[in-house]
């Protein structure tokens, strides 16, 4: 099929007012963006607002009303909406608690290997060549390393704490951040304005922060927004194995460990937390997946 | 399938192979409806290499995609008669139509480098077909694709057929899509710009071999192409689109001697001949664009670049007789007609 | 096709290297052995005696290339807590742990082949949304709380599957579902974009003009192709599941693996982990390798190399 489209064609497509009103409209016409957006600000809002939005005090414990169970249940009350753990402290406040722990690892574990991955995969892609061997092979080896038995062991030895899981986790999630920063910045390492820069004598670290750096970021925080995901995945992962954050914290995983004896007979207690854990990731990944829409209209066929 | 129409070809030995009447295909894009081809009119006698010229983008390739049936889903097609000898290739059945195609009507592709399937032998691909469309034994395949294969110039045709096609180079790789596309004996072959992709040495030998196998085997040929110089080595006949339509088909012979229409003049114009054209000089072109086809083109669609146009060419021309089947669309086609400007020894080089 | 082999082992071999170097300087960083062995309780005298009977006295290179000779002979010395052989262990659990691997692995693959093959075929249909949806929830679904989930359903209530134990193939059903479901999403998402962009192809539309069954046309001409890339990260989806075991075997009481890795790792139990650790990333790497050498064969262009 020849180019059946001429050029003039092309050029018809009408000019959006400006690039915010470009963004906000196709920002609303990405319908997992739009859903993923709000749940987030509305988590993020809960996490913030966390002392004021929770009825009671997420570590007071109540022996006299343990595992009481949530509002829909024929015994529960409106006194503990979700009902009450193990100790009688109140799940809902833990709930929310809880998303202050999930969305702080989730961002600072992003953040750490965001910028471990970034550096050296850039370097990589950048200088090619010996650079490029040393940042292959650290990355193959970072691949070979099974991240939840690596994690664990780890977290044993040092003691599990919620600043241990945070810089474990970033020193062990930075290889899709060289992935995808090294094949980017080789696409660019060509491209005629890095040339231009080059030839007009532009320090590296400019060349690098400068031109390089702005034009790979949309593909990085699409990276950011999975490796956040997948950062809260672990974090639950380990303190469910009972070597990440510790109890009292009110971790989601840990809340699932908490309730796993009692699951066969009150069910909730794992369902609930679960059930958050699925909503935050969820509505990450959907802003992961309309944020890559966004960045390559038409490109991408995922 | 083959057996009926070799009767009917019997019975009906005037009629031409194809017939094509006010084909149109629309094609929805982001803005409206491209109007890709706007109403053409050809046909294509047996055994002859008609030569469908014209600029990228003038709709030669969705004509030969709506020949073969193999249009994108969502491109809409209606013609007031599409008739492929006795079939209505309107109303055929998907099933039916697959049947012609290959057995009956195949096509060669422009682009040789990604038009073979990586994955598999040669000898595979060329023998599928066959074996799809007629109750052949495996040997009988086999021995087929090699004669074809040696019959198109490649030697050690018994070990290509074990090769990849990543093995192979363009030239020889476009070879083997002419030996596939002759595996069934059909009775026509689109080539949609064949040797475009090719090098000029090799697009020569092509040509040459493309030529030699069509009066060989009598097979017909929708040569597709922008290259005159091409036309000129191989046209029984040739029909000239822009925008859309086809603008003039002649015999090559009185194309060249007599274009009557001001597009297929300026076309001719713009090839250098050696011996005219003094080194150093400007390229003749073509001032201005092709106008967009998404919306609906009222009037003649070449008259923003013309430079006969006046206030008659705001109403689409009728084709005009010129001469003996030589028509044009053109409203000033009998006065354009007559003086003979390009020296068509020069052009055929 | 053998430099590329050659050159890949080598590569191979020398990560494999690497990280046991890793795993062993791990050991050394969580500060005094012979005082965690010896747990809180053990007196000054004990602790000397732990550090003589495991060599701990020695310099640091004389115990690496000691416990190294004996990794590569699968000698991994012996666990602190089962008072066993480390390799025996290893050997008696690594059976549960491939038969879920690979259970989990076919299940990731019958579903998420024709899913994706549909997908592309039927683009923005339901069950191109379908499939979307399962994608993106079974990214975000946390695979314990999804294996307990699965507890709950279908070995308490429904009581179809045993909720644990390894001794018959039920057992493994549910363990698998969890772990391969963690899997499907990347893989369908390969098929799907796989295909769309090799139905695309000039050789697709080469084999339709030559008039071959849609069938034909896709499982031959447009699957083969498109089930490439799928085939190598289902070899690294392998590897990550052997990592993910530890996860899902203590969620369903497997007594495999990564069960023995958990158990061995809150025991302070580190000749045990580090051999772990080293077998399963020994593992992955053998499985890359296979998967970069399968992508050669499948794939004649690269053979050539």
């Amino acid at each position: 099929m020849a180019n059946i489209l001429s050029p003039q064609v092309a050029a018809e497509q009408p000019l959006a007012a400006t690039w915010q009103s470009r963004l906000f409209r196709s920002t609303l016409n990405n319908r997992s963006l739009t859903i993923g957006l709000l749940i987030i600000t509305s988590l993020g809002v809960v996490a913030l607002l966390a002392p004021w939005l929770a009825p009671h005090d997420p570590y007071l414990q109540n022996t006299a009303n343990r595992m009481v169970p949530p509002f829909w249940h024929d015994t529960g009350s409106w006194t503990h909406p979700l009902g009450t753990d193990r100790l009688g402290r109140d799940y809902l406040s833990r709930l929310i608690y809880g998303t202050r722990i999930s969305l702080f690892i989730g961002i600072v574990v992003a953040l750490i290997s965001g910028l471990i991955g970034t550096t050296l995969g850039v370097l990589a892609g950048y200088f090619g060549g010996r650079v490029d061997a040393v940042v292959s092979y650290l990355l193959t080896t970072r691949l070979a390393m099974p991240v939840v038995l690596v994690a664990l062991a780890m977290a044993s030895l040092i003691g599990g704490s919620m600043l241990t899981v945070t810089l474990l986790l970033g020193l062990l999630l930075w290889d899709r951040f060289a992935v995808v920063a090294r094949s980017a910045t080789q696409q660019l390492r060509d491209a005629e304005y890095i040339q231009a820069a080059q030839a007009l004598g532009c320090p590296l670290h400019y060349i690098l922060l400068r031109e390089v750096l702005p034009n790979i970021a949309g593909a990085l925080i699409v990276v950011a927004t999975l490796e956040v995901a997948n950062a809260i995945l672990l974090e639950a992962t380990l303190s469910f194995l009972g070597m990440g954050v510790q109890p009292p914290s009110p971790s989601w995983g840990l809340m699932i460990a908490e309730g796993k004896a009692y699951m066969f007979f009150q069910p909730w207690v794992i369902t609930i937390p679960g059930s958050a854990l699925f909503v935050l990731v969820l509505a990450i990944n959907l802003l992961g997946d309309g944020l890559r829409d966004l960045s390559a209209p038409g490109g991408r066929n995922e | 399938m083959s057996n009926q129409s070799s009767v009917e070809r019997s019975t009906a030995p005037a009629s031409p192979l194809l017939s094509v009447k006010q084909l149109r295909v629309d094609l929805p894009v982001a803005k409206g409806t491209l109007h890709a081809v706007r109403g053409i009119d050809f046909h294509v006698e047996r055994g002859e290499m008609l030569c469908l010229v014209g600029e990228s983008g003038c709709g030669k390739s969705m004509t030969s995609l709506a020949l073969m049936g193999l249009l994108p889903r969502k491109a809409q097609i209606n013609a007031d008669c599409l008739n492929f000898d006795g079939v209505d290739l309107l109303t055929v059945s998907e099933h039916e139509r697959s049947n012609l195609r290959g057995a009956r009507m195949a096509m060669i592709f422009q682009e040789p480098m990604t038009a073979l399937n990586p994955a598999y032998t040669l000898g595979n691909q060329l023998c599928e077909a066959l074996r799809r469309h007629q109750l052949v034994s495996r040997k009988a395949a086999h021995d087929r694709a090699l004669y074809l294969l040696k019959r198109v110039g490649i030697s050690a045709a018994e070990e290509r057929m074990r090769q990849y096609p990543h093995q192979l180079s363009g030239g020889l790789r476009q070879r083997v899509m002419i030996a596939m596309a002759l595996m069934c004996e059909p009775d026509l072959i689109i080539a949609d710009e064949p040797t475009t992709a090719l090098d000029v040495t090799i697009q020569a030998q092509i040509l040459h071999l493309l030529r030699d196998l069509q009066q060989e085997f009598g097979t017909a040929v929708i040569f597709i192409t922008h290259d005159l110089g091409v036309v000129a080595r191989i046209a029984d006949r040739v029909a000239v689109m822009y925008a859309g339509e086809v603008i003039e088909t002649a015999s090559a012979q009185a194309l060249f001697h007599a274009p009557s229409h001001p597009y297929t003049q300026g076309l001719l114009r713009c090839i250098p001949t050696p011996s005219k054209t003094l080194p150093g000089s400007r390229l003749q072109a073509i001032p201005g664009v092709v106008p967009s086809l998404v919306d609906k083109v009222e009037g003649c669609a070449f008259c923003n670049r013309c430079d006969h146009a006046d206030e008659r060419c705001y109403s689409t021309p009728p084709l005009q007789t010129v001469a003996d089947r030589h028509l044009s669309r053109c409203h000033f086609a009998h006065q354009l007609a007559n003086p003979a400007t390009i020296n068509a020894q020069e052009v055929t080089l | 096709m053998w430099a590329f082999v050659f050159k890949r082992t080598l590569i191979a071999l020398s990560v494999a290297l690497t990280i046991s170097v890793l795993c062993f300087s791990l050991l050394q960083l969580s500060g005094d052995l012979a005082l965690s062995i010896g747990g809180p309780e053990a007196t000054a005298e004990q602790v000397e005696q732990i550090r003589t009977d495991y060599g701990l006295d020695r310099p640091v290179i004389q115990q690496f290339t000691s416990w190294l000779w004996g990794a590569v002979q699968l000698d991994f010395g012996r666990s602190y807590y089962y008072q066993s052989d480390v390799m025996d262990l290893v050997v008696e659990r690594l059976p549960v742990t491939m038969t879920l691997g690979v259970m989990s692995l076919a299940i990731a693959l019958f579903v998420s082949i024709p899913l994706g093959v549909v997908a592309a075929l039927k683009r923005g249909s339901w069950i191109d949304r379908m499939a979307m949806a399962i994608a993106v929830t079974g990214q975000a679904m946390p695979n314990f709380w999804f294996g307990l989930t699965l507890i709950i359903l279908f070995a308490v209530k429904l009581q179809w599957f045993p909720a644990a134990g390894s001794d018959s193939w039920q057992g493994f059903v549910l363990p698998a579902i969890a772990l391969g479901y963690y899997a499907t999403p990347a893989m369908m998402r390969l098929t799907r974009s796989g295909m769309l962009e090799v139905l695309e192809a000039d050789y697709i539309r080469t084999a339709r003009a030559k008039g071959l069954r849609t069938g034909t046309v896709i499982f031959k001409h447009a699957l083969r192709n498109a089930v490439i890339p799928v085939v190598a990260l289902a070899a690294v989806e392998l590897g990550f599941m052997l990592g993910g075991s530890v996860v899902i075997e203590t969620v369903f009481s497997l007594r495999g693996l990564g069960q023995l890795a958990w158990n061995a790792i809150s025991r302070n139990d580190y000749p045990v982990v580090q051999a772990i650790v080293l077998i399963i990333a020994l593992f992955y790497i053998v499985l890359t390798l296979l998967a970069d050498i399968l992508n050669a064969v499948l794939d004649p262009r690269l053979r050539a190399r």
